[in-house]
């Protein structure tokens, strides 16, 4: 078998980098000056938007219900390398009690648990919020599952399992994504487009603002939250089980 | 000067490259695309960039107020979901090949085992 040595690796690199910078440059000395957007788009958007769909956030409006089809696909990809990191790493290990892995210091502990309803309340707030502040349910969604992270960090694993157990996550995680299909099948059944904006738009600036792109993002929320804690837990069981191979 | 941001994105990209190409352990390798995927947020995030713009959010600005596109920044919030998902899974597979191979080191797995 013939092996590409170090030094010819690098040198075939350093002659197509240098080809590869010298295009792109020039592709992007072709774009506006930077601080000269173009348009239209995103002119379009701001100016519409807020009345149309009775938000403050533009962004989220244009992830949930201008281009809600793109976010079906990202939900998706998460969803599936959420899977694939379960299947990796699930499939290899064999089913056992979790270990002890408890943090002794009461300053951490008592710290921690305090960040916890903290964390779980800023999430929802996030979430919530998504349609109004900066926010949704990608970005709240990370942050309620940090707050399961918490639990573990601060305390020990098996609290951590116990309030997040696997068929519980699996399902919170399926009905995300599930949930997100479903209120784009229900837009069909209106007799709109796939995930077409229906129902009460509300009042702009108020929680129940955004019409049914509102479940979309709760659904995300699930999703991201559920699909994060999963690979939080399958990379803390490989570490601990590392750690207990290691032990003894 | 008014294209550095965009200079930037393309360093960003060489750069992460070059970390890939140099690799000699999965875990830099897969952080090292994580470099790579930055410089689209760059890129996206400052070709939507107005002068003088406000975040396209009117909460506290009026309507009307300029503001810089909102279809890039929902694009890079895609990117960073999509990054994450894609680094989760290639850790979990550096972990697998570590596990089978007992190396990390992409210059010492020669074969394409079954």
């Amino acid at each position: 078998m013939i092996r590409m040595s170090r030094t010819v690796r690098l040198g075939l690199f350093a002659a197509s980098a240098a080809g590869l910078a010298a295009l792109l440059l020039w592709g992007v000395a072709g774009l506006p000056d930077f601080g000269h957007y173009a348009g239209p788009y995103g002119y379009v958007l701001n100016a519409v938007a807020p009345d149309e769909r009775h938000v403050t956030n533009v962004v989220t409006a244009v992830v949930f219900d201008y281009r809600g089809f793109d976010t079906l696909g990202e939900e998706f990809i998460l969803f599936s390398a959420a899977m694939g990191v379960a299947l990796l790493l699930r499939d290899v290990r064999e089913e056992q009690e979790p270990p002890e892995h408890a943090i002794r210091s009461d300053a951490v502990r008592l710290v921690g648990i305090a960040f916890v309803p903290v964390l779980v309340a800023l999430g929802l707030y996030v979430v919530a919020h998504g349609f109004i502040t900066p926010g949704g349910g990608f970005q709240g969604g990370v942050v309620l599952a940090s707050a399961f992270v918490v639990i573990w960090l601060a305390g020990e694993y098996r609290a951590f399992r116990r309030v997040t157990p696997t068929p519980a996550v699996d399902l919170v995680k399926g009905s995300g994504a599930g949930g997100y299909v479903v209120v784009g099948l229900a837009a069909l059944l209106l007799g709109n487009a796939f995930l077409h904006n229906f129902g009460p738009l509300g009042t702009a600036g108020t929680l129940a603002s955004g019409g049914s792109a509102l479940l979309l993002n709760l659904a995300s929320a699930l999703e991201v939250a559920a699909a994060f804690v999963l690979i939080f837990t399958e990379f803390g069981e490989e570490l601990l089980n590392a750690r207990l191979g290691a032990g003894g | 000067m008014s294209y550095l941001p965009y200079a930037l994105a393309v360093w960003l990209f060489v750069v992460g490259l070059y970390g890939v190409v140099t690799s000699r352990h999965l875990i830099h390798l897969a952080v090292c695309l994580t470099v790579m995927q930055s410089s689209s947020y760059v890129l996206l995030l400052s070709i939507g960039y107005v002068n003088g713009g406000t975040a396209p959010i009117f909460a506290d600005v009026p309507k009307g107020t300029k503001a810089v596109d909102p279809v890039v920044q929902a694009l890079t919030l895609t990117d960073v979901v999509v990054s994450v998902a894609v680094v989760a899974l290639l850790l979990s597979m550096a972990m697998q090949v570590r596990k089978r191979s007992g190396t990390a080191d992409p210059d010492e797995l020669h074969t394409v085992e079954g």
